[in-house]
């Protein structure tokens, strides 16, 4: 991937991750407004998909009965099998129409000054594509996190009800004993949002720009590959867009290597001081 | 029992060796827009003369880079190759490169007003500035003045692009470069532009559904796909200063009007052409093939074919929705189809 990027390389140096020009005319290329965009959608995909997954999780493990266990899990896990073109069609047809009539004009009435909030409700844009990300990468996080906190030894909640503990406690205590397990569904969740390419394409709005504004449209790494890819003409052209290629790899081994350490540091801290 | 099975072996060795004799394999890549009629045209023309093509739509650019590097026998573009890929092509094929026009497609311009209706009108410069964000309503003293009588609502201007490469993009953007100077300067042509306002998106059903969804929305899409769905369009002011609707007709009369000034290389870009009823935003798409192919028999086959697809294959044309050449360009195409050679020796 280097040696095929080494004319983009070359011509634009570190400018290339901190421009903000994409202009395949001029063939100026920067790749800061789809690192932003990239890691700005999947935080917030995330930080919707986390509550949500891990509170599916815990329903399923801890509370639900088992004749709503069953048929609860299989659904969510159906989430995970449908195609990305799928959610994508959805997100046109059924979210962003809801997102444009209801919700941002709602957003911006109750926030009028927020600088999240601004410009045209156009539907397409950041917001959009956190949300279909926060849909996609939901039964990943649940249905781990549910494994993981199925595997968790039933003793350990007997000898917390034992002590008095309420329902509650013990759910407390079951989830600090999962954690690095339930950190690693997250970090899985968050790589499956920064790859996913097709249906973050069909709603983000696709457009080179970094807007503090959630509604206003941007674009991701993954998207400028799948758009781009097929009808980019030029050598210098091509070149960029495999370093884009090669940047996202980066950021992915970074993540990766965050999480590693992540999960490391809590699973010493925990064998230093069991529960 | 041994002699059985040894004669069938023959048998079908006798039958593949003479199949294979009987058929040229062509290969070909590039151009999505073309994949609908040249797959057409691949299953007529192999089942008259048993001729087999088979065609890679891997897009414009991926096709003129394998047609350079001589990984098939054909590319296909939206958008003629420039200059450097020209000299690039010779370098490495060690002979120039052909351009043949194939097939024509017109751009309409469709939006989403329901209280409007059909045939807003449109000039040049005003579509140039919707789409640089210098008008942004629908009410904009300059739409207004091009269509007296209609009712134009204080709505916002949405404007919807393509987000990825493509040949509509590359004929939208070269008549905005014709028409409005500043956009020549700032976006310029190309497959796919940075594009100052608007919302991208992939594919013309992506747009279209921007524009089906959004009320106040503009954009551009294939002339195939705004008649299949019939969804309204704008006429377009051309240079002979009329408004034209889009069609099959007001698209080849434009492609009629550019032969006069056609380039010898048949290069043309053909926005903005002259013509009383021409429609200023369509364009070719080209075939591209070296000017001296050394394999003899992929040649001749290859050239036949061709001839016989800018001719009689021009008459499948509109069921899917392509505008056909009009003759003057055929009777160019196959002139310059009488110039290609194989090892220097005329076919």
């Amino acid at each position: 991937m280097y040696s095929s990027s080494i004319l983009s390389i070359k011509k634009f140096g570190w400018g290339f991750l901190t421009s903000s020009t994409w202009d395949p005319f001029s063939e100026v290329f920067g790749a800061l407004p789809m690192i932003y965009g990239t890691l700005v959608s999947s935080l917030l995909g995330l930080i919707i998909a986390i509550p949500l997954g891990l509170g599916v999780a815990v329903f399923l493990s801890e509370l639900a009965p088992s004749w709503l266990e069953k048929p609860l899990s299989f659904l969510t896990e159906l989430l995970a099998g449908i195609p990305s073109v799928i959610y994508g069609l959805w997100g046109i047809f059924v979210l962003v129409p809801w997102l444009r009539d209801s919700v941002e004009p709602f957003l911006q009435n109750e926030f009028p000054n927020s600088p999240f909030f601004q410009g045209a409700p156009y539907g397409f844009g950041m917001l959009a594509a956190a949300i279909i990300l926060s849909i996609m990468v939901l039964p990943i996080i649940s249905s781990i996190s549910r494994d993981v906190l199925k595997s968790v030894p039933n003793s350990q909640r007997e000898a917390a009800y034992a002590l008095g503990a309420t329902k509650w406690e013990v759910t407390k205590i079951v989830l600090s004993y999962a954690k690095s397990g339930l950190l690693g569904a997250i970090i899985l969740g968050l790589g499956r949002a920064i790859g996913e390419t097709m249906a973050v394409t069909m709603v983000i709005g696709n457009r080179p720009q970094i807007s503090t504004s959630l509604l206003a449209p941007g674009y991701t790494m993954a998207s400028v590959l799948a758009n781009e890819f097929t009808e980019a003409t030029s050598d210098l052209y091509l070149n960029s867009l495999i370093e884009l290629a090669l940047v996202l790899f980066v950021i992915t081994i970074i993540i990766n290597i965050f999480a590693r350490l992540l999960v490391w540091s809590t699973e010493r801290k925990w064998k230093l001081s069991p529960m | 029992m041994k002699i059985k099975i040894l004669s069938i072996i023959i048998l079908l060795a006798g039958l593949f060796g003479v199949t294979v004799k009987a058929q040229v394999k062509l290969t070909g890549a590039g151009s999505t827009f073309d994949y609908p009629i040249f797959s057409k045209w691949f299953d007529s023309y192999n089942k008259m003369t048993g001729v087999q093509i088979n065609y890679a739509s891997i897009g414009s650019g991926g096709g003129i880079q394998q047609v350079t590097t001589g990984t098939v026998d054909f590319g296909a573009s939206d958008a003629p190759l420039t200059e450097e890929q020209m000299n690039n092509f010779k370098g490495k094929r060690g002979t120039e490169v052909v351009h043949i026009p194939i097939i024509m497609g017109g751009v309409a311009i469709t939006y989403n007003l329901p209280s409007v209706g059909q045939g807003i009108k449109l000039d040049g410069e005003t579509l140039a500035d919707i789409y640089l964000g210098k008008i942004y309503k629908w009410n904009d003293p300059r739409i207004v003045k091009l269509n007296p009588g209609k009712n134009l609502p204080n709505q916002a201007i949405i404007v919807a692009h393509r987000s990825e490469g493509s040949g509509t993009t590359f004929i939208f953007t070269s008549y905005l470069s014709k028409v409005s100077p500043e956009w020549a300067r700032r976006c310029g042509v190309s497959t796919s532009v940075n594009w100052p306002v608007g919302l991208g998106a992939k594919g013309t059903e992506g747009v279209a559904g921007i524009i089906a969804q959004t009320k106040g929305a503009i954009g551009y899409i294939e002339l195939a796909y705004a008649k299949q769905n019939n969804l309204p369009y704008c006429q377009m002011k051309n240079k002979a200063g009329n408004f034209i609707d889009v069609n099959f007709n007001t698209v080849s009369e434009a492609a009629a009007g550019a032969v006069k000034n056609m380039p010898k290389d048949l290069r043309a870009v053909i926005t903005n052409a002259d013509g009383k009823s021409s429609y200023p935003i369509c364009g070719f798409s080209w075939v591209v093939i070296p000017k001296d192919i050394k394999n003899n028999s992929h040649a001749e086959a290859l050239v036949k074919f061709l001839k016989w697809a800018v001719t009689k294959g021009q008459a499948d044309a509109t069921s899917l929705y392509y505008a056909p050449l009009p003759k003057p360009v055929q009777k160019l195409d196959l002139e310059k189809l009488n110039s290609i050679t194989s090892n220097g020796k005329k076919l």
